[in-house]
């Protein structure tokens, strides 16, 4: 039985990570996903920023849900979720300006990250506090890879280099996967491993 | 699940919950107030050091965006703030410029040009290098194309037109500047721009 619980639990992040990746399998958040990953770092922050954001308004939604009156519950959340997003914003601009540099043009939008809204939906308030955690972890930390990974294979096609270490000694990579179009075509192939992936597990 | 909704509790719950976060993010910002506007004058400072010869005095003049550094009397020279029109937004630089009107070092403040091309103005050391000690009466301040001395980073022309175009209207400012001070010992070549000092915009 206990065992059993602790399945659950790890399940729960797991699910995140894989079932229910957000940028692969779900394609929530696809705004951020595209336009931050130009490097594996980036995509790391952007990830990281909204796996704090994910976790702090999963735990605040289950924990108000119970009494938050049906009609109002939209706007309720909204309020909360830019509540947390702002508190970033503030935090990042005070202890860390150089990242806040090139990602905070972003973080105002992860208020409206369809990911955030989206467990909000249809985990956090039907769950406890501690498992709204836990799935906020999972899903965060699912976001998180996939914006490192589509960045690394950016930033290694495009400018020649990982995690802003450089390999081809100055040259220049393939500029058009650093741009918009490089995006989506990184994005569409890495879709395809992952799902293809999936299926033979 | 959710709770049946009528008037009251839905004004009460909505209102309480702007309340209580609006009291949370008042606190936040008086907290973070200090260490943001701390963040803010180390990146200046640093931008300042990093375009002059090493001063103990900077001085800012806010009508014309510029600040005057000084080594005890000795002027050691002009940072002056200028922002034009990029390729993906506006481009703010910061223009050192010793007295005798030659450029020591540029550096960017805030950018929004596009990473891999015009953002390796930040990066790219053999644009950046050939700033320092630009002197605008031996070089001719444009871009190669355009039959100047500027050397444009690759696939980028654009950013480095904009980034020239930036440098001159800090020399133009640098030239009122002077004026006004009186040393009309500085010989500029002419520009055939418009005067056209930036620094406004900053992003």
């Amino acid at each position: 039985m206990k065992e059993d619980k602790t399945m659950s639990k790890f399940k729960l992040i797991t699910d995140g990570l894989v079932k229910n990746n957000p940028t692969f399998v779900l394609l929530l958040g696809m705004c951020p996903t595209l336009a931050t990953t130009t490097s594996a770092i980036n995509g790391l922050s952007m990830g990281l920023a909204t796996l704090f954001v994910l976790v702090l308004s999963n735990m605040a939604i289950s924990a108000i849900a119970p009494v938050v009156p049906d009609k109002v519950h939209i706007p309720v959340y909204i309020v909360v979720i830019a509540t947390f997003v702002t508190l970033l914003q503030l935090l990042m601009q005070a202890y860390t300006p150089a990242m806040y540099e090139t990602l905070g043009l972003f973080i105002p939008l992860i208020v409206v990250n369809c990911i955030v809204l989206g467990r909000a939906e249809a985990f956090a308030n039907k769950h406890g506090v501690g498992e709204s955690a836990l799935d906020g972890i999972g899903v965060g930390l699912g976001f998180t890879c996939s914006l490192t990974v589509l960045g690394l294979v950016r930033e290694i096609l495009g400018s020649g280099s990982a995690f802003g270490y450089n390999f081809i000694g100055g040259h220049d990579g393939m500029l058009a996967f650093v741009m918009a179009p490089g995006a989506f075509l990184c994005l569409g192939y890495l879709m395809v491993l992952f799902n293809k992936f999936l299926k033979k597990n | 699940m959710a709770v049946k909704s009528n008037l009251i509790n839905m004004v009460a719950v909505l209102g309480l919950t702007c309340l209580f976060c609006s009291g949370v993010l008042g606190g936040a910002y008086v907290l973070t107030k200090e260490p943001i506007d701390k963040a803010a004058a180390e990146k200046t400072n640093k931008a300042i050091s990093q375009v002059l010869p090493s001063f103990t005095e900077v001085k800012y003049n806010e009508a014309d965006h510029y600040y005057t550094a000084t080594d005890g009397e000795t002027l050691v020279g002009y940072a002056i703030e200028s922002t034009v029109v990029g390729f993906g937004g506006p481009l703010s630089l910061i223009v050192g410029i010793t007295p005798d009107g030659v450029v020591y070092n540029t550096s960017v403040l805030s950018h929004a040009e596009t990473p891999g091309l015009g953002a390796k103005c930040t990066t790219d050391a053999k644009f950046m290098d050939q700033w320092k000690g630009f002197d605008p009466s031996i070089k001719k301040l444009s871009v190669k194309k355009d039959g100047g001395d500027v050397d444009a980073i690759t696939a980028s022309t654009i950013t480095s037109r904009a980034y020239t175009l930036a440098v001159e209207n800090a020399l133009n400012t640098f030239k009122e500047i002077a004026g006004q001070a009186g040393n009309d010992e500085i010989v500029m070549p002419d520009s055939d721009r418009a005067s056209n000092e930036g620094g406004q915009d900053n992003e």
